[in-house]
């Protein structure tokens, strides 16, 4: 166990080396640079500025330096300062990650919350009404663009607080954590994962509804039948138990994606997380910022799944992992 | 007592449609019989499909001619379904905007599903460090969400059709790639491909020929979800600003300009491109569902 902890964790240095080389390329590609976008594109006039700000960035070096010192860094966890507004990396995440982890940890929770009963419902009253309204919710989910659906309940809230006070309501845009002020917190952040939360559940419904009904099928639970258990005993604690398997899969994977995956949520919403950051440094070619956050959504990634993976084993104890 | 002949005229319907050779109409028949929720999602890809092919003659209006006569009116009988806040004729814009939506889901879909096609069948047949390079590679692009990296390839060769399609190709290549290595890796090791090997016939061959044909069933289900993903890709990518640019119509960018600003007084700007990426990517997940339980028998029901 503990030896194939250590072996992943050595496996996730090719990917994130990997994932640094790839942005660090693209980054480059991109034409121009950060301190043509600082300075303004007028400042083709003034080359002295110009060459003074890329080489104080380090841009001059020689691209496989920077590439080293990028690496290098990373080791001694010195994520260096964004080329862009001159902050320390670490801060300037650490102050966009509170909003975009809290709306992907509860959309996790809204679309488990709705997949995994309504998932197993359908899988157990199968091709009856209420199957198909919930295959029809799901895949609606699916279809449904979330960054519409998040403009949609946004006209829905000033429209109904407007026909309600005779005012229109927009929630809060500025972040505070929930243990300041719970209320505004939770009007800040509802909405987006509400909207995020329902695509989360519709592909999670599936999962579980297609893993319930090859469950169901299999020989122990016509053994478990066979000696008289009660239904919900057989469903509760033989059926889902082992229909949870691939669903705990994809909700980590799902989770790992959201993480990077909240940019069209965050500008719908007007929210600053880690979304929005990582169009504006890109936008702004921040190379430092842009790469910093690459690794932390690679990161995020291959931990998320050595989780599932070390989860899947705790739930299956068939599976060992040596 | 009497001996009772099995009466052949009784049975004569039976064999005849044992032996009757299925044609593609009887194929079809029989799906839209079996299949009713799948049929719905292919008559709607169809409606798409058309409307997209045959813009010019369906469209009432030209949908990037400004009318500053008539802007953000509400649907009416001249504008069926309204203008926007520029006057332009919303449902000519959605027709125009089938095609966008079309050819970049298509092509990044079929693009992206034969790339991690053949990749996923060579890595498979290969096995070996080729196979252990190839997944690491995988693994890499995997971890990059899919807008990010479609960000930065915008970022790097600017925006339009094209450009988007290959934003939206490259993350779906590692996807396909992973399920088809699976299916293929059970594949390789069933006689006929030892036979081919044996026979001598070339790498290329056995993958192309003996490989790729067996992994095809889940690689159509494949496609079909790739197909609705990459058409909701392009409208975040075109609603970012990072896809398809004004005045070219299409979904996502309608959205994008005053689609929140007029929101209460013109919900229409808002409503209808909305509800037309939503129904072309649920007309193309239902007719993937039923493709997947018509194509594969073990899967039905699920």
């Amino acid at each position: 166990m503990y030896r194939y902890v250590v072996t992943r964790l050595l496996l996730a240095i090719p990917t994130l080396v990997g994932a640094a080389a790839l942005v660090f390329v693209l980054m480059r590609l991109i034409p121009g640079d950060v301190c043509l976008i600082r300075l303004g594109m007028g400042s083709h006039g003034n080359p002295a500025a110009m060459e003074a700000c890329r080489q104080a960035l380090g841009l001059n070096n020689p691209l496989i330096v920077q590439f080293l010192d990028f690496l290098g860094s990373y080791f001694t966890f010195d994520f260096g300062t964004s080329m862009w507004s001159g902050r320390p990396v670490a801060v300037e995440i650490g102050t966009r990650l509170p909003v975009s982890l809290q709306i992907a940890l509860m959309a996790t929770v809204i679309a488990v919350l709705i997949a995994i009963p309504l998932g197993t419902i359908s899988a157990l009253k199968e091709n009856t009404w209420l199957d198909h309204i919930v295959r029809m919710v799901a895949i609606a989910g699916i279809a449904t663009p979330s960054f519409w659906l998040g403009i949609m309940s946004l006209v829905l809230v000033l429209d109904i607080t407007y026909l309600a006070t005779g005012k229109a309501w927009m929630p809060p845009i500025d972040y505070v954590p929930f243990w300041q002020d719970p209320l505004r917190n939770l009007s800040i952040v509802l909405l987006p994962a509400i909207t995020v939360g329902y695509r989360y559940s519709a592909v999670t419904m599936r999962m579980t509804r297609s893993a319930m009904l090859e469950v169901m099928r299999e020989d122990y639970i016509r053994t478990a039948r066979s000696k008289g258990l009660v239904e919900q005993i057989i469903v509760n604690r033989h059926a889902l138990k082992n229909a949870l398997l691939p669903v705990v899969t994809l909700i980590g994977i799902e989770f790992a994606f959201l993480i990077g995956g909240l940019v069209v949520t965050e500008q719908v919403f007007n929210l600053n997380g880690i979304g929005r950051l990582f169009v504006q440094s890109v936008q702004n070619q921040d190379n430092v910022m842009t790469q910093a956050l690459t690794m932390l959504v690679v990161a995020v990634f291959v931990l998320t799944n050595l989780v599932v993976d070390l989860l899947y084993a705790w739930l299956d104890p068939r599976i060992r992992y040596s | 007592m009497t001996i009772t002949v099995p009466n052949r005229a009784a049975a004569a319907p039976i064999d005849e449609a044992l032996d009757r050779k299925r044609s593609p109409l009887d194929v079809a028949l029989h799906f839209v019989k079996r299949q009713p929720l799948g049929t719905f999602g292919l008559v709607i890809v169809v409606v798409m499909f058309l409307a997209g092919a045959l813009a010019p003659w369906i469209a009432p209006f030209d949908p990037e001619e400004n009318d500053f006569n008539a802007m953000m009116e509400a649907p009416n009988l001249i504008h069926w379904l309204g203008t926007d806040q520029l006057g332009r004729d919303i449902f000519s814009r959605l027709v125009f905007g089938a095609r966008t939506a079309l050819i970049v889901g298509f092509s990044s879909a079929v693009l992206g599903g034969v790339i991690g096609l053949v990749m996923g069948v060579a890595s498979a047949y290969f096995g070996g460090w080729f196979d252990l390079i190839f997944q690491r590679v995988l693994d890499v692009l995997m971890a990059f969400p899919l807008i990010i990296l479609a960000l930065a390839v915008v970022a790097v060769f600017g925006t339009g059709v094209f450009n988007v399609i290959i934003a939206i190709t490259i993350p779906l290549v590692p996807r396909c790639g992973r399920v088809v290595r699976a299916s293929a890796l059970a594949v390789r090791e069933v006689p006929y491909v030892d036979a081919a090997r044996a026979l001598g016939f070339s790498h290329t061959r056995i993958v192309l020929r003996h490989m790729v044909p067996n992994v095809i069933a889940p690689f159509l289900i494949l496609l079909s979800a790739f197909v609705g993903q990459a058409i909701l890709a392009e409208a975040s990518l075109s609603y970012l600003g990072l896809g398809v640019q004004e005045p070219v119509p299409a979904w996502g960018l309608m959205l994008q300009g005053g689609a929140e600003e007029y929101a209460t007084t013109a919900p229409w700007i808002a409503v209808f491109p909305g509800v037309a990426i939503m129904l072309t990517v649920l007309g193309i997940s239902l007719f993937g569902d039923a493709l997947r339980d018509a194509i594969d028998p073990k899967l039905r029901d699920r």
